[in-house]
């Protein structure tokens, strides 16, 4: 249903940002975008909904959602589209990311009247708050964005998204700025519409414990590429690519009495400064001369694993 | 000089309008220092014969109605821009960056200097520097003082502000609890800080200083009319712009253009600067 | 809310009794008596004892400042010299071409600046935009008499359309059309004010168009233009607002220029004559009425603010 085939975002008259990333999201699947910060994900998100910031642009590739060709479009654009399907964001900051100066009603019914133009935006607010589970609805319309917690605001933004019933829900890490336990309702909240809509998610993370729990699929990110591709189980059971691999070692092990965390020595190159042929060589304990120059080859693990890699940590993989 | 000369051509390159701006308002300071040897005439030479006479000819721009030559008094008038403008900007300076770096460091005299200056805000400005030139009298120093007096108020506002985030800041704080003297923050820490957004400002107040100026002479009631600036120029020339319209042109074309001149070059600055402090200085 | 504006109204209060006493001092920061200031090297012993008498000036300054504060709240500002009737009364025959001039220029300010302050943000870069936000930055380096003084030349002494100069009352013979009179001298008051709420309003506009809550809006498929209308214009324009007090100040200011350019009979020109004429009682009250107006603007100017901003309800 979603198809991303090899997209490429652009600062204008500089470097790429995102260079060359495909994937598909299935209904009911939630596909995680995993990647340090500045790995492109972000920019990934907003190319696919049409949101670019100034400057920034699609150059390369295509997006396909229920076989219409939505690349380039703006959501304003998708929605007056006849056979188009349709996406919706939840960000990652629920503090600014609704309007102070308008009621949570009006903010809501407004994305209900674009998408539902023949229905009573009222009550569909409401039932939309409902679903996010939201208790006394009825009050919580009538409240100002400030008037809310951090949680509720998620929710808010959640029930917005929904409003322009998707085919597609990007969340881009939504659950980063809230406290745990709230952030842990988010997360079910996300999981349970994924499967009651039968909604396809892009989950934008750099939490691999969220990944755990919550995820089908996971897309690796490293420097404006996928460098992994795998369903969960096997990702964290036998990662591919040694990117992957230091993510994992990284993560808080309870086995362990060792109280310093593992951390991947050297910093993500920018942009500007991509190494040729692997950009994780500089940082690869495995690197050899081959990494550092030519094409990367990429390569296949079992279940539809694959990664791009000279020396993949499991043997078996199959260029 | 290679790098000046590189710079000036980026300068060229991303903003034009300014580097005209720069190229005028250097002609404005040659002027000011030359001004014997650039004006073909001396400023307050009479010739009845000539009066009111147009553009072109012996006079390039024309004389006015006691036949002085007005390119000359152009020129002479440059003097007196610089005067107030580097006057105004100095004072506003030095009284204005003492009482809001201060009021930022200690709170409790912040409260009342910072009421003082609103009390002084509440006065429309004009008005101020009216009433202060009332009680000192009339006089190209009392004009600096009056006009100096109103941007005292908006340069002390702008100092407390960036002083105060500045005071905040993790370093400021760090260096205090280690023991650093008030002296010490001040100088190592805020005023470095403190360049750019002055820098700005100076630019704007030295801009308004001009319009202030050019206001106070053409009520009669800032420099004295014997001196040549632009302002009495154009107060001077009023009863007769039906007659001699360009009399009207070259005076007010001076002002306009160093105030703009200065507007784009602190607009300049502006753009290049920290964008937290960027906010504190808009006009 | 109420405690807001209890606090703001405090404030406001304290700010005009600190600038009341800056007035009151005035008359005796002039160097001379201030009995003779106030009535002229010409008064009579008479006069001059009956003044003393009514001021207090034989009392403690304290004593004389709470007399003339007493004065003033009675609506007594005074004698003028020059005209030798009530201060009062020579601010309130300044005060409808004074009001009038300064309505009028509010509207062209509103009127032209916000709108194209908005273009300019929509077209952000474009050389519209450019060339926008160039003309703002002359117009604000321009003197407003000499714009008065140009417009003269061309729509009044030139073209023949408008009067140049003065200005009869409405209540007059002429009724509205006498409103012609304030055409010319409004517009170059506007210009300068005009150019600075063009350049708040774009810059207020751009720095809105950056917020999440925006990109929220887009990605809900609203219409560009929707956003722009329903998001980003109300946010900014909530900084907009908060400047029309300082523009007001502006105004008043500048408006004392203006009307002596067009030689209106407001309090602006009066101000000029009575430092002419050393009367100095009439600077006193111009200077002391404006102070109060100013406050009370800029307090309803806060106070709106406060109420297009539900966020502030809870400070």
């Amino acid at each position: 249903m979603l198809n991303v085939d090899d997209i490429v975002v652009s600062v204008q008259g500089g470097p790429d940002i995102v260079r060359g990333v495909s994937f598909r999201i299935e209904p009911g699947e939630i596909l995680g975008l995993v990647g340090e910060s500045g790995s492109g994900k972000s920019m990934t998100s907003l190319a696919l909904m049409g949101l670019l910031p100034p400057g920034l642009a699609l150059t390369g590739g295509r997006v396909t959602l229920d076989g219409a060709d939505i690349t380039h479009l703006a959501p304003h654009q998708r929605v007056r589209r006849e056979g188009c399907g349709k996406m919706a964001m939840v960000f990652q900051e629920p503090m600014t990311s609704l309007n102070p100066v308008l009621r949570i009603a009006e903010q809501i019914e407004e994305a209900v009247r674009v998408h539902d133009p023949d229905i009573d935006p009222g009550p569909r607010a409401r039932e939309l708050l409902d679903m996010v589970r939201i208790p006394d609805a009825a009050h919580q319309l009538r409240a100002f964005p400030h008037e809310l917690s951090g949680g509720m605001r998620q929710r808010v933004m959640i029930a917005i998204a929904l409003a322009c019933r998707p085919q597609v829900l990007i969340a881009d890490e939504p659950t980063t700025a809230l406290d745990v336990t709230v952030q842990l309702q988010v997360l079910g909240l996300i999981r349970d519409l994924c499967d009651r809509l039968d909604m396809g998610v892009l989950f934008i993370t750099h939490d691999l414990g969220v990944v755990a729990q919550l995820v089908d699929r996971v897309a690796v990110m490293y420097a404006g590429k996928l460098v992994e591709t795998a369903d969960v189980g096997p990702l964290f059971r036998a990662p591919l690519h040694p990117y992957t691999g230091a993510l994992m070692a990284c993560l808080p092990d309870p086995e362990s009495d060792d109280p310093l965390l593992a951390t991947i020595p050297g910093s993500a190159p920018r942009p500007i400064a991509i190494p040729p042929g692997c950009p994780f060589s500089p940082r690869c304990a495995r690197a050899t001369d081959l990494c550092r120059s030519g094409p990367v080859p990429l390569v296949h693990g079992a279940a539809g694993q694959t990664a791009l890699c000279h020396f993949p940590l499991t043997e078996r993989a199959t260029a | 000089m290679m790098r000046a000369l590189s710079g000036w051509r980026r300068l060229a390159v991303s903003r034009p309008l300014t580097m005209l701006g720069v190229i005028f308002l250097l002609t404005i300071v040659v002027f000011a220092a030359f001004s014997p040897w650039i004006a073909p005439y001396p400023p307050e030479q009479i010739d009845p014969v000539n009066r009111l006479l147009p553009p072109g000819g012996a006079h390039l721009l024309g004389t006015d109605h006691f036949g002085r030559d007005t390119f000359s008094r152009l020129v002479y008038g440059a003097r007196l821009a610089l005067l107030i403008g580097v006057g105004v900007v100095t004072f506003a300076l030095a009284s204005g960056v003492p009482i809001g770096i201060l009021s930022a460091l200690y709170p409790a005299l912040g409260r009342v200097l910072m009421r003082m200056v609103d009390v002084l805000m509440s006065f429309p400005s004009l008005l101020l520097a009216l009433g202060l030139i009332v009680i000192l009298g009339q006089g190209v120093f009392n004009a600096i003082l009056a006009i100096g007096l109103i941007y005292l108020t908006t340069t002390a506002r702008i100092v407390y502000g960036v002083a105060l985030r500045l005071r905040a800041e993790p370093y400021v704080e760090a260096a205090r609890s280690a023991g650093a003297g008030t002296w010490w923050i001040i100088t190592r820490h805020i005023l470095p800080n403190m360049v750019s957004p002055l820098l700005v400002q100076a630019s704007f107040v030295f801009a308004f200083a001009q319009l202030g100026a050019a206001s106070l002479d053409f009520l009669g009631l800032g420099a004295p009319p014997e001196i040549p600036s632009w302002g009495n120029m154009l107060a001077e020339s009023r009863i007769y712009i039906t007659r001699a319209s360009w009399l009207l042109l070259w005076p007010g074309l001076m002002i306009v253009l160093t105030a703009f001149s200065l507007n784009l070059v602190g607009d300049a600055i502006r753009d290049r600067m920290d964008p937290r402090f960027r906010e504190m200085v808009r006009k | 809310m109420g405690r807001y504006f209890l606090k703001r109204t405090g404030a406001a209060i304290i700010t005009l009794i600190a600038a009341s006493i800056i007035i009151f001092g005035f008359i005796h920061l002039i160097p001379g008596d201030p009995v003779y200031v106030m009535l002229g090297d010409g008064a009579t012993p008479e006069q001059v004892a009956l003044l003393r008498d009514r001021l207090g000036l034989d009392e403690p300054l304290v004593v004389q400042y709470l007399i003339w504060v007493g004065n003033a709240l009675q609506g007594d500002l005074g004698q003028s010299i020059f005209f030798e009737t009530p201060v009062t009364q020579v601010i309130r025959e300044g005060a409808e071409t004074s009001i009038l001039l300064a309505t009028i220029t509010m509207i062209w300010i509103v009127v032209i600046g916000v709108p194209i302050g908005i273009l300019s943000a929509i077209r952000q870069g474009s050389w519209i935009d450019q060339g926008l936000s160039g003309l703002a930055m002359l117009m604000a380096s321009v003197p407003t008499f000499w714009v008065g003084l140009y417009l003269i030349l061309i729509f009044a002494a030139g073209l023949g359309w408008f009067p140049s100069s003065g200005y009869p009352s409405i209540f007059e013979e002429g009724g509205l059309s006498n409103l012609r009179y304030l055409l010319l001298p409004s517009i170059a008051l506007a210009a300068p004010n005009a150019a600075l709420i063009l350049r708040l309003t774009r810059a207020s506009m751009l720095d809105v168009a950056r917020e999440d809550y925006v990109r929220t809006a887009r990605a809900k498929g609203i219409r560009p233009y929707r956003v722009v209308l329903r998001h980003i214009l109300r946010n900014a324009l909530l900084a907009v607002v908060s400047a029309f007090g300082f523009t007001f100040a502006a105004l008043i200011s500048e408006a004392v220029v203006t009307e002596t350019v067009f030689a209106l009979p407001g309090i602006g020109r009066t101000v000029v004559q009575s430092i002419m004429r050393r009367d100095y009682p009439v600077i006193q009250g111009v200077i002391l009425i404006t102070v109060c107006l100013y406050l009370v603007i800029n307090l309803l100017v806060d106070l709106s603010y406060r109420l297009l901003d539900p966020r502030v309800e809870l400070e």
